[in-house]
């Protein structure tokens, strides 16, 4: 957004191409081991939080890789059963509670958010650095838990299996789950403050931009929610390891409240995980388009709206475990309640691009790619929200295709989209725009021939979570097989091209995109320690694109 | 591996077709809709290609008749999808009074099939074409789901309670019984086959190998478990006469060792009955005292579907006289029996 400085100072004092090169930025200021794990920076916070996040996405995927090729057969040949189910458990606990959770909210977010509110940092910046190692300790609890033998539950954890049955690693795991819960809880505590009383002056509410709204609403959900699962996970270890009955119905517990619980967290961990990309496709969406956001307003309402009914939806995964057929009813009419502003996101990024000047970088790429798959995860969620046909949908591979397809199509397409926005924000340099643009259409061919075949392997009958499954499902299962290799390669190549850019990169400026926000306009390419000169003044709504400032700025 | 596959499941109960119709109804609105926004994004993105580097496009803040129109159409969309998807449900879950009862326990990893008549099955279920079949559900261990995709219907199976469902088979054939909720190691090889039978051809099926009906073993269990010792049906009875209670709503005086309110009832189902037997201070029939003694432990969950299937059919005066091989229980013996009623 167009801003005006305390004092008028020459635009070409923050824009000039070489202003990275000689300054001091947050990047060079310190350069011990020290500086970088002992930071309070939420820059070098959100870096630490980016290449840890990194390794523990690498480790998921290698297990799905695993999976994936063990699937490629009726037969159980590559892995033991037990050896399989350890390996889907894990995969699932890695991408979702060390990846997908903490990955726009604790990387962008962390970088990001006081950039574009105009703040030196994080409300609390030790809380932050707490958060991390919270979330580092959890970390190496959840693998020391994999490295002593595995878990077996799912990242389920039903009851009574997980409590009673599993001979399994279940307590270590539930720790470090509970402990990376807390890093959750004091990051989205530390957003909330920081977005209602450190945005700079003159901007208010209606001024923030539309990513700043998604991750309050995502931080409120991560600090009402996840107390939740902490408690419930706290509860099974209870009942794993002094025998006190309430979840097994041996010890007069009951198990179906286990998933009332789980869910409870679980469904809003969804919105965790995309309400953060939906925010950001709108900043990466009207920038590449060089136009405002289209119905400003109700986008950010709309994110507000799904963080609310993401709380009153849980039990649509419970339809088929024999509640009563009027609380399903009401829990499916609730759940297409969710429908209504995810479609309105989507008409208003069509309408954004409308009348644009559209340009096709990577990030716009990576965008694209995360409206169609957006598009088909939440419209094939229809038809889990309708009663009639869930029934025979639930727990197939429908449903694995269902939540990839919002998962990983649509958060960690937007995860990728938002990483190659703020590269060069966050490095100073530029990545190569054809590996980019490449590895975006690799990823989304990929992606589609992965997972589309489990949607009919879903409808045909094929259940979740099996090892070995009857030979007439082979087919769909050796086009997903051949698409995760495809899918792989699009992940694995950012690994090179991003940290050769890092030391080879062409110099960016400090606005490459002609963005309009705080974070593009008024700071340095990689920005000082303290983030801004001089406190920045906004005085108009975000995304003008004819203002004074962002009108000047190119490639 | 292509000779197998098909694109399309096996529609094999009454309420497929109905599945399948609505699936269909969902397929072509999402894919319209799909198609919409896909043609959409890459017409813009042609269209709207940037030209110039310096042109800045005039901004488009909103159209309230726009937006207004596509919040008021997905709600539409949705109304229909719920009210048609309740109502396929409600075939789904609500089973004919007439159908014929099997009863199915789920164990680490089996499945255990008793039939009225006295068949029993391991992982293998045979139904009749064309009868309504209602499957009462439970488990010895962990939370296992009788999913049967030919038939579009699944429900999960609980420990420590009674679930159903029900199905009218409509094509003979033989068709996959999947578990499909998560169960432990061999969850994948927890699959049984349906076999749907022509009536004639089950008929002979169930007078094959039969021991005797599940209710005439359950008879034995009613002895052998000492039942009958207390619950003798005449004036002798140190509690409440099970003849013909079963579905009958009866007076409770205790709940949870709470007293009640007079005239407080409850319904003698099937979930009832298992829950007096293995808990049997949970609900206390009123004029009696708590005095029996717990069966956790000294029965299975098969056997107790058998016992509930005796005392199902268990009519006025049937109660079997009690004989001397069968003692009181202990618990009962060091109750002085003089305070019952």
């Amino acid at each position: 957004m167009a801003t005006v400085s305390l004092e008028s100072r020459p635009y070409e004092k923050v824009s000039d191409h070489d202003s990275s090169h000689e300054s001091v930025n947050y990047l060079n200021h310190d350069h011990s081991i020290l500086s970088w794990l002992l930071t309070l920076d939420h820059k070098r916070i959100g870096l630490l939080y980016l290449v840890t996040i990194t390794l523990m996405f690498l480790l998921g995927g290698a297990l799905a890789g695993a999976v994936r090729l063990e699937l490629l057969t009726p037969k159980g040949d590559l892995l033991a059963a037990d050896t399989y189910n350890k390996a889907f458990t894990a995969h699932g606990i890695i991408m979702l509670f060390f990846f997908l959770i903490p990955s726009i909210p604790a990387v962008m977010g962390n970088f990001v958010l006081p950039l574009m509110i105009g703040a030196k940092d994080v409300a609390f910046p030790r809380l932050n650095l707490l958060s991390y190692y919270l979330y580092f300790a959890g970390s190496v609890i959840a693998l020391t838990a994999l490295l002593l033998g595995g878990v077996d539950t799912g990242w389920t954890f039903y009851t009574p299996f997980s409590s009673t049955y599993s001979n399994s690693y279940v307590v270590v795991m539930a720790v470090g789950l509970f402990v990376v819960g807390f890093s959750s809880i004091l990051t989205g505590l530390n957003f909330v403050v920081t977005v209602h009383r450190m945005r700079c002056p003159g901007l208010t509410w209606f001024r923030l931009p539309l990513f700043i709204w998604a991750i309050y609403a995502t931080s409120v959900v991560q600090l009402l929610g996840t107390p939740v699962i902490a408690v419930t996970l706290g509860l099974l270890g209870v009942e794993r390891t002094l025998g006190v009955g309430i979840f097994d119905p041996r010890l007069g517990g009951d198990p179906i409240l286990f998933q009332h619980l789980f869910w409870f967290y679980s469904h809003p961990a969804v919105y965790i995980m995309i309400l953060p990309s939906l925010g950001l496709i709108s900043e990466v969406i009207s920038t590449f388009s060089k136009k405002t956001v289209f119905g400003y307003h109700i986008i950010a309402f709309s994110s507000i709206a799904i963080a609310v009914f993401g709380f009153i939806v849980w039990a649509h995964h419970m339809f088929t475990t024999g509640i009563s057929p009027y609380a399903a009813m009401v829990f499916s009419l609730l759940t297409f309640s969710v429908a209504i502003p995810s479609g309105i996101k989507v008409f208003s990024w069509l309408a954004t691009m409308y009348g644009g000047s559209i340009s096709f970088d990577t990030p716009m790429i990576y965008a694209f790619g995360f409206l169609g798959l957006f598009t088909i995860g939440g419209l094939t969620g229809l038809f889990l929200s309708t009663l009639g046909t869930d029934i025979h949908l639930h727990d197939t591979y429908f449903i694995v295709a269902h939540f990839h397809y919002i998962m990983v199509g649509g958060a960690i397409m937007g995860y990728m989209a938002g990483v190659h926005f703020w590269w060069p924000k966050i490095t100073g340099r530029l990545y190569s725009e054809f590996w980019g643009k490449l590895s975006a259409g690799i990823t989304f061919i990929g992606f589609n021939f992965t997972f589309f075949p489990q949607f009919i392997l879903g409808y045909l009958g094929m259940p979740r979570r099996y090892y070995e499954y009857p030979d007439e499902f082979q087919v769909l299962n050796v086009f997903s097989t051949a698409g995760a290799s495809i899918l792989a390669i699009g992940y694995l190549m950012p690994m090179f091209y991003m940290p050769l850019s890092f030391f080879f990169g062409e110099k960016a400026n400090s606005n490459p995109y002609g963005a309009t926000t705080l974070d593009w306009t008024d700071t340095t390419s990689p920005p000082s320690p303290h983030n801004f000169e001089k406190t920045p003044v906004v005085t108009e709504e975000p995304y003008n694109f004819h203002g004074k400032e962002a009108a000047v700025v190119s490639h | 591996m292509f000779e197998e596959f098909k694109w399309f499941p096996d529609q094999a109960s009454t309420v497929a077709p109905e599945v399948d119709m609505l699936t269909l109804f969902i397929v072509v609105v999402t894919v319209l809709i799909t198609i919409m926004v896909g043609v959409l994004t890459v017409g813009f993105a042609v269209a709207f290609r940037r030209k110039s580097e310096s042109y800045v496009p005039a901004p488009w803040f909103g159209c309230v008749p726009l937006e207004i129109f596509w919040t008021l159409i997905p709600v539409l969309i949705c109304l229909v999808m719920f009210s048609w998807g309740v109502k396929v449900y409600s075939s789904i879950v609500v089973p004919p009074a007439d159908a014929l009862d099997i009863y199915a326990v789920g164990r680490q990893w089996m499945w255990k099939i008793q039939h009225p008549e006295g068949q029993r099955e391991i992982n293998a279920l045979h139904v009749p074409i064309g009868r309504p079949v209602k499957v009462t559900l439970t488990s010895e261990d962990v939370i296992h789901c009788f999913s049967i995709p030919a038939f579009r219907v699944k429900q999960d199976v609980v420990p420590g309670r009674y679930t159903s469902m029900w199905f009218q088979a409509t094509k003979a054939g033989t068709y996959n019984l999947f578990c499909s909720e998560y169960c432990g190691t061999e969850h994948s090889r927890m699959i049984g086959k349906v076999i749907v039978m022509e009536e004639a051809d089950y008929q002979k099926w169930l007078s094959e190998g039969a021991e005797s009906g599940q209710a005439l073993q359950g008879r034995k269990l009613y002895t052998k478990l000492q039942c009958v010792t207390c619950h003798t049906g005449n004036a002798e009875a140190k509690a409440p006469n099970l003849e013909g209670i079963y579905r009958k709503h009866i007076p409770v005086s205790l709940i949870d060792g709470m007293k009640v309110k007079d005239g407080t009832k409850v319904f003698a189902d099937d979930a009832y009955i298992r829950e007096s037997i293995l808990y049997p201070n949970a609900k206390v029939a009123a004029g009696w005292e708590s005095i029996m003694p717990t069966y956790q432990g000294l029965v299975t969950e098969e056997e107790l579907l058998q016992v509930i299937a005796y005392i199902k059919s268990l009519n006025q005066g049937q109660t079997p006289p009690r004989t001397e091989e069968t003692p009181t229980p202990a618990t009962i013996q060091n109750n002085p029996t003089k305070e019952v009623k």
